[in-house]
């Protein structure tokens, strides 16, 4: 079972070399390496859900001085949603990127991110953690300049800067970690900070952690630190737009959550969960109400990331206030739901925004009308995301809110509610201000799919993030039930 | 193997209209047959399931089906007397408005779509019907939201586009609200499992302010959709969606959500006895009797046919909730029945309205001057369902009458009695007016748009058959009231089982 936490890292970094060394064959040996990698992610999940949790010394070093792998619950989570959304992607882009020369530095890059992120959900020590975030970020970066166009170059430069600003603050917490304890293995670390060796340690942790959130927090564009995220998911290929506010940007939230709950739960108070909380409503308040006023379709998706990511913070207050119990497992799973049932409805949203540009010409939301009218299997994908993203049933962002709603009550914590309606009502706005148009008098479309291998991945994709993930959350909750961080 | 066919039951139910109306959206537009062929499939199946859970439940079966979603949280179908009414009623409606509206789009628009999310909306229709608890209702509910929308700006016109921003903007709102109100009850007293006679009486007493403010959001959120006045707005400007839909939304999907909704918040999450102790009733009482006289005085002044059909929805509805709001058997019924009664008459309204509009490009009041003498039997059905509005004996809307009365004079609530007393006043004022004209008045020399000439009958079979169908049946569900499975009989079942 164990294979697969390899196999996770060497399936895509094995097709990163290939398609870099056989560039005719790109879009073949990187869509098989991605069909692979989804495969051994099954498998891998599988693992989890029997054994609860699979753990890996690479060359049998135990940690500190080997590099871990550990698979739990969380990781498995995420590792099948971007498994899935990487295959759609996939799909999508070998259709998407036909021009030869393009497809040839999209695929090495793209498999390489695929690498990165396996690395990250995988990782059990901070600097492991370290490396793999670099590498997305990198990766990250020059995919989004893969357009070519001047505002996209100087988008994604920005990105990368920002990036990389946003990992040396990371490093530096992992600096100081590391003087103070000796040792960057999350079991270990946890173990010495639960028995509270000494106080100045737990005031070099503090420092640590608040370091490395914040520098987390960069990446992960939470407001006010939002400001690199919409030039750069709006301008980047559809595809890659896709993998970034889904994938990469979740990654970064992936890592705050598990630092804040599990390695160093002991050093977190209720003021700096609720400074997260805070920064979350500004998102989700600011995020929505520049979503409203967006002209561009894609531009409208980027700010509804910042939006969607802001829901995500408001988690950490109401967990960090609930004792352990239903309610506090109930809402870290519900977190999780959120976070999977975005990143499904944003690459699908995404993915049918890139075809809506490419019949159109454009993506000006107020001149869509036509296109929308002409391509009811887009339209429908648009409307399945915008369900999710908005929060409505059959959704999973829905059953995540009516818990978050409930944590939020059973707490006390009665402004969230507030934020939760008018992010609710803002995000109705947004979402239908674009799907009225789909509406008009244009003439009747005779099918349902107009392109197929462009239109399907898309809408399985939103169909995801509203249907299934709507219904079957039971498996969901089976998979984290025991992972670690669950009071 | 018995348990599993049982909780199937339900599920199939929703599924008999859910798997139709997916297919459908992906049917290539030319394709008539195929779709027509999976509409009437999806509701002639649906009818026999139903059957069968009515006969079931009758004879005291009880069908639960149940997915956990978390722990404390799950989608639950079950199907109790008050559910068995509503998914009747719903699948009834459901398979004459369908072949009406075969008939009616021919040759017009995006009619996959149409269609696709027509059998959505009846899906979740039938899901707050089965609903078992809070959760599953919401969900439903706001799925019937999202799935009416399309349907409402169907037309594509900016007027269209524009009614259904409205609705959309009152519906989301509401859904809001309610979604609160209901997080807020499940947090203090956990799952809120629908439950003959409510489950809040034994609750302890230091929770009792916080349930007088759930009742309220929980009451606005519902009171949206079963346009209480003042959350009404929306009703009259969504008149701008084609005959078909405007029925549906009427009859049994938007507006009657909201009055069922309310049912069963008074009925089985407070239980009638508390919400009086409570003395919610007087506000929901208050509220109804409002909206009943606001909603008749607006009809009378409207020259549109829709729009008078549409106010008129307004005050009729609230006769559900009135009768909600008085304590007692009597009026349970009263309330209970007229979610029937009302369903069977309007939609027979809005089918002739239709009728009307396609056949003559008659849509306004001042232009049906004779029209009974060109369009005999769409009239006569008409006329059925007007006076049944009314209140004239023996069609149905007399029971619903006689019974609310009865149950207001029992309760001791002699004022409920002039509000029906004015309501019936004013039915007669903007109904008869219309009857007259259509019977009596000469016809003009030429109707507005003859699209549909004269042949062997007066209009499409299609469109004929449907609201003379249902005319029989607010004459039958009016004379035979008293025979088994007669909506009222069915409502006294209900009613025996809330007031043991």
């Amino acid at each position: 079972m164990t294979d697969s936490l390899v196999l996770a890292l060497v399936v895509p970094l094995a097709g990163a070399l290939l398609v870099t060394a056989l560039p005719a064959h790109a879009a073949r040996i990187g869509l098989f390496s991605v069909m692979l990698n989804t495969l051994n992610i099954a498998l891998l999940t599988l693992g989890v859900w029997q054994h609860d949790e699979l753990q890996l010394a690479l060359g049998d070093w135990a940690p500190p001085l080997g590099i871990g792998f550990v698979a739990d619950g969380l990781s498995a989570a995420m590792l099948a949603m971007t498994a899935l959304v990487s295959l759609a992607i996939s799909v999508y882009a070998g259709d998407y990127f036909r021009d030869p020369a393009r497809a040839r530095h999209f695929w090495p890059l793209w498999l390489l991110l695929l690498t990165s992120l396996n690395g990250l959900f995988l990782a059990a020590d901070l600097f492991n953690l370290y490396v793999n975030l670099e590498l997305l970020g990198l990766s990250a970066a020059a995919l989004g300049a893969l357009g070519g166009q001047r505002t996209a170059l100087e988008a994604n430069l920005r990105y990368l800067l920002v990036g990389l600003l946003g990992s040396m603050t990371y490093l530096l917490g992992v600096a100081l970690i590391y003087s103070g304890f000796s040792t960057l293995d999350f079991a270990q670390l946890a173990a010495q900070l639960a028995r509270g060796d000494a106080a100045a340690s737990g005031l070099l942790g503090a420092t640590a952690l608040g370091l490395m959130v914040m520098g987390l927090a960069l990446k992960a564009a939470l407001f006010p630190l939002h400001f690199w995220l919409p030039p750069a998911h709006g301008s980047a290929p559809a595809p890659v737009s896709a993998a970034l506010s889904a994938l990469v940007v979740k990654a970064a939230f992936y890592l705050i959550l598990r630092l804040w709950l599990e390695v160093f739960a002991p050093l977190t108070t209720q003021g700096a969960a609720n400074l997260l909380g805070l920064l979350g409503a500004g998102a989700v308040l600011w995020g929505s109400w520049q979503a409203l006023r967006a002209e561009r379709l894609k531009l409208l998706a980027a700010y509804s990331t910042v939006a969607q990511l802001g829901y995500l913070f408001l988690f950490f207050p109401i967990l960090q206030g609930l004792p352990a119990g239903e309610t506090r497992s109930n809402l870290f799973a519900a977190v999780t739901l959120m976070a999977l049932a975005h990143g499904f409805a944003k690459s699908g949203l995404f993915l049918a925004a890139g075809f809506v540009q490419q019949q159109a010409g454009h993506d000006r939301i107020a001149e869509l009308g036509t296109t929308l009218q002409q391509l009811p299997a887009t339209t429908l994908t648009l409307a399945l995301a915008g369900t999710a993203l908005i929060g409505l049933p059959p959704s999973g962002s829905f059953v995540a809110k009516w818990l978050l709603l409930g944590g939020a009550m059973a707490n006390g914590q009665w402004w969230w509610v507030l934020v939760l309606l008018a992010g609710t009502l803002l995000a109705v706005a947004y979402v239908f201000r674009l799907m009225t148009r789909a509406f008009g008098l244009e003439p009747t479309p005779r099918h349902f799919f107009t392109q197929a291998r462009a239109e399907g991945p898309a809408l399985l994709l939103a169909a995801m993030a509203t249907g299934v993930l709507g219904v079957a959350t039971a498996p969901l909750w089976h998979l984290l039930g025991t992972s670690g961080g669950l009071g | 193997m018995m348990e599993t066919l049982d909780s199937l039951l339900p599920v199939a139910i929703l599924l008999s209209s859910l798997l139709p109306g997916l297919a459908i959206f992906m049917v290539a537009e030319d394709s008539h047959w195929l779709r027509g062929l999976l509409n009437m499939t999806g509701a002639l199946v649906k009818l026999v399931l139903v059957g069968m859970l009515v006969w079931g439940v009758y004879h005291d079966h009880s069908y639960d089906a149940e997915l956990v979603l978390a722990p404390g949280l799950s989608l639950v179908l079950q199907a109790d007397a008050l559910s068995v009414l509503f998914v009747t009623l719903s699948s009834v409606l459901w398979l004459v408005t369908t072949v009406y509206a075969i008939g009616y789009l021919e040759h017009s628009p995006n009619r996959s779509r149409f269609f696709g999310f027509f059998s959505l909306c009846v899906t979740a229709t039938i899901g707050i019907a089965l609903a078992g608890n809070l959760f599953t209702f919401v969900v439903f509910y706001e799925i019937l939201t999202l799935a009416t929308y399309p349907l409402v700006s169907h037309r594509g016109t900016p007027d269209a586009t524009a009614g259904a921003r409205a609705y959309l903007a009152y519906t989301m709102t509401g859904g809001a609200v309610l979604m609160i109100g209901a997080v807020w009850l499940q947090t203090l007293i956990g799952p809120v499992d629908f439950t003959q006679g409510g489950l809040l009486a034994e609750q302890p007493e230091a929770l009792h302010g916080q349930f007088i403010i759930i009742f309220v959001l929980l009451l606005a959120g519902l009171g949206v959709k079963a346009a209480l006045v003042p959350l009404h707005g929306w009703l009259p400007r969504s008149m701008v969606a084609p005959a078909p839909v405007s029925a549906l939304l009427h009859a049994v999907a938007v507006v009657k959500a909201g009055a069922f909704g309310i049912v069963r918040l008074v009925y089985d999450i407070y239980g009638v006895e508390f919400a009086h102790a409570l003395g919610l009733l007087t506000l929901l009482g208050v509220l109804a009797s409002v909206t009943i006289l606001y909603g008749s005085i607006m009809a009378l002044s409207q020259d549109g046919l829709k729009k008078r059909l549409a106010y008129s929805t307004v005050s009729q509805v609230s006769y559900i909730a009135l009768g909600a709001s008085i304590f007692g058997p009597v009026a349970t019924i009263g309330g209970m029945v007229h979610l029937v009664h009302q369903g069977i008459m309007k939609i027979t309204l809005f089918l002739c309205a239709g009728n009307y509009a396609e056949t003559l490009g008659v849509h306004k009041v001042s232009e049906m001057d004779g029209i009974g003498r060109r369009m005999p039997w769409t009239t006569l059905a008409f006329s059925v369902g007007a006076l049944g509005m009314i209140g004239i004996p023996p069609i149905a809307g007399f029971i619903s009458k006689w019974y609310l009365g009865l149950g207001a004079i029992k309760a001791d609530m002699p004022w409920v009695l002039l509000v029906l007393g004015a309501s019936t006043l004013l039915n007669a004022a903007y109904f008869l007016p219309i009857l007259f004209r259509a019977w009596f008045r000469e016809p003009p020399p030429h109707w507005p748009h003859e699209d549909i000439p004269r042949r062997r009958l007066e209009t499409h079979a299609t469109l004929l058959w449907p609201p003379l169908i249902t005319a029989a049946l607010c004459l039958l569900a009016g004379l035979f009231a008293a025979a088994p499975f007669s909506p009222l009989e069915w409502t006294t079942l209900i009613a025996r089982r809330e007031y043991p």
